[in-house]
């Protein structure tokens, strides 16, 4: 049998799992009202008088600092809290094809969650002419910025059976990651006397700064296989430690 | 069908399982028993595929577990320790989905779900969500995720663990009624269950098989012919036997001294 029909089955019952409980409508609320409250609160998506979806791109990096962990933290704690971790790697199917239809679930949970901004969308193409191709630049790159923070969660689960532990993991990696191309920061780091060629191949490590040129409406072979690069390197990081810790 | 080989693991300096070798055939209902940490558990997730043995390995139906996990797992049903189950899923959409991880498809996988359902009884209950069933009702739920693919080697451990006499029953009379085309085993501390359902059993305290034969061959070793002698002996170490011994030298001098008050 295909190996990606079992990714499939796993991926239909992880998916619907969000929705049978309230968290996933939690979320979804939360997300909309932050971002919405963010876009246009803090960066004045109004005040601007421009039609282009900057300022609402923007804050996407730190509103999935803050849910992204909230939705994976789950993902392997909860069965290992029910006991279901045994049922689950003891079914024929691989630990790879488990943890990829988890990874895309959680990934595609969060795609929900985007796709649900589209009001702005239309508000903006109802008050001006945005650039289309912008818009869709950076959706894909806040899609792909939100597939590494699932890989990067996904993997801060597998490493406890407390789901706040994996909460707190998940949220200190990816702030790290963000962060390190923070401008401030990196500005700061310059200042201080670390050689620029330093200071650049650190910034090139964030998950941020590579964001930024998609957000702009930039499309890079770099930038996308840079993203596929940490989810890649953070799911097999995932399945080793799932692998030598299933027991715990 | 089955065939454990010196499976071996150890976590950190406890060894846990030591050397465990036995044969299951088809129609036999082997009975795995030992105290509580005697490692049960831990040699049956070893030939299940959750955890990696340390050394040796075991081969389901011609399936090397270390080799063909995957072929091994299919010709394999499992009920772990306190039945885990997907609770938030009704019993219908959690028993579809395992039938589709095992592969089933359109009106082979429906005739799967509904024969498993019936076969466990658990006709009234498929569309309530697994947690708000009893417990007796959740062992079911993963007996019949068991039972769905209609494996040629069912493990089970402790299947009857909690449950009230009845359902303990009903879960003896289920295994009994494969036991011919199968090769089952299963994992318990209840000395009634052996006389009840097994064939033949194992003995393992401390890791290590102490007993292998049928419950007739190991009533015997006990002129009075009590399988819980014959356990305690094989199980407890000498010291643990003289502690007993003690103890119960001290209730009989108690119950003695009692008697004695009583006819002054």
């Amino acid at each position: 049998m295909c190996p990606c029909k079992q990714i499939g089955t796993i991926f239909r019952r992880e998916f619907k799992s969000y929705f049978d409980s309230p968290v996933a409508y939690v979320f979804l609320v939360a997300f909309l009202v932050l971002v919405g409250f963010l876009t246009f609160g803090m960066t004045h998506f109004y005040e601007n008088r421009q039609a282009n979806l900057t300022p609402f791109f923007f804050w996407h990096p730190w509103v999935y600092l803050l849910l992204v962990p909230a939705v994976t933290m789950g993902s392997w704690a909860e069965e290992r809290r029910n006991g279901t971790i045994e049922l689950l790697l003891t079914l024929p199917v691989t630990l790879t094809q488990t943890l990829l239809g988890k990874f895309f679930a959680a990934w595609a949970f969060i795609g929900v969650a985007l796709a649900l901004t589209f009001p702005i969308v239309v508000t903006t193409y109802w008050l001006g002419a945005p650039d289309g191709g912008t818009i869709v630049c950076g959706y894909l790159g806040s899609f792909l910025l939100a597939g590494a923070s699932v890989a990067i969660g996904i993997f801060a689960s597998a490493l406890s059976r407390s789901q706040v532990i994996s909460f707190v993991i998940s949220l200190a990696i990816c702030f790290f990651l963000l962060i390190i191309g923070f401008d401030p920061v990196v500005n700061s780091l310059a200042q201080w006397g670390v050689p620029t060629g330093v200071v650049n191949a650190v910034s090139q490590c964030s998950l941020l700064s590579h964001f930024d040129s998609m957000r702009r409406g930039v499309i890079d072979l770099y930038d996308i296989s840079f993203y596929v690069g940490v989810m890649v390197f953070m799911l097999a990081a995932a399945q080793v430690v799932t692998d030598s810790r299933k027991a715990a | 069908m089955l065939s454990v080989n010196d499976l071996e693991k150890s976590f950190g300096s406890i060894r846990a399982v030591q050397k465990v070798r036995f044969d299951v055939k088809k129609g036999e209902v082997l009975g795995f028993l030992g105290p509580n940490g005697a490692g049960k558990s831990t040699t049956m997730r070893m030939i299940t595929g959750f955890i990696a043995p340390d050394g040796g390995t075991a081969e389901i139906c011609g399936h090397d577990i270390l080799k063909d996990p995957v072929g091994a797992k299919r010709c394999l049903g499992y009920l772990p320790e306190n039945a885990p189950s997907y609770r938030s899923m009704t019993v219908t959409d959690f028993l579809t989905f395992i039938a589709q991880v095992r592969g089933f498809r359109g009106a082979e996988l429906k005739q799967r779900v509904d024969a498993a359902i019936e076969r466990t009884s658990l006709g009234v209950a498929v569309r309530q969500t697994i947690d708000t069933l009893s417990k007796g009702y959740r062992q079911r739920v993963c007996f019949a995720q068991a039972i769905l693919h209609d494996p040629e080697v069912l493990i089970m451990d402790e299947p009857t663990d909690g449950l009230d006499p009845n359902q303990k029953f009903a879960v003896r009379q289920l295994i009994k009624s494969m036991a011919k085309e199968k090769a089952i085993i299963v994992s318990t501390h209840i000395l009634e269950e052996v006389d009840a359902v097994c064939t033949r059993c194992v003995i393992i305290a401390h890791g290590k098989i102490v007993a292998n034969g049928t419950p007739e061959e190991l009533k015997k070793k006990d002129p009075n012919g009590h399988l819980d002698v014959v356990f305690r002996q094989l199980t407890l170490t000498p010291e643990e036997q003289a502690e007993n011994e003690k103890i119960n030298k001290k209730i009989l001098a108690a119950a003695d001294a009692a008697e004695k008050k009583e006819a002054c």
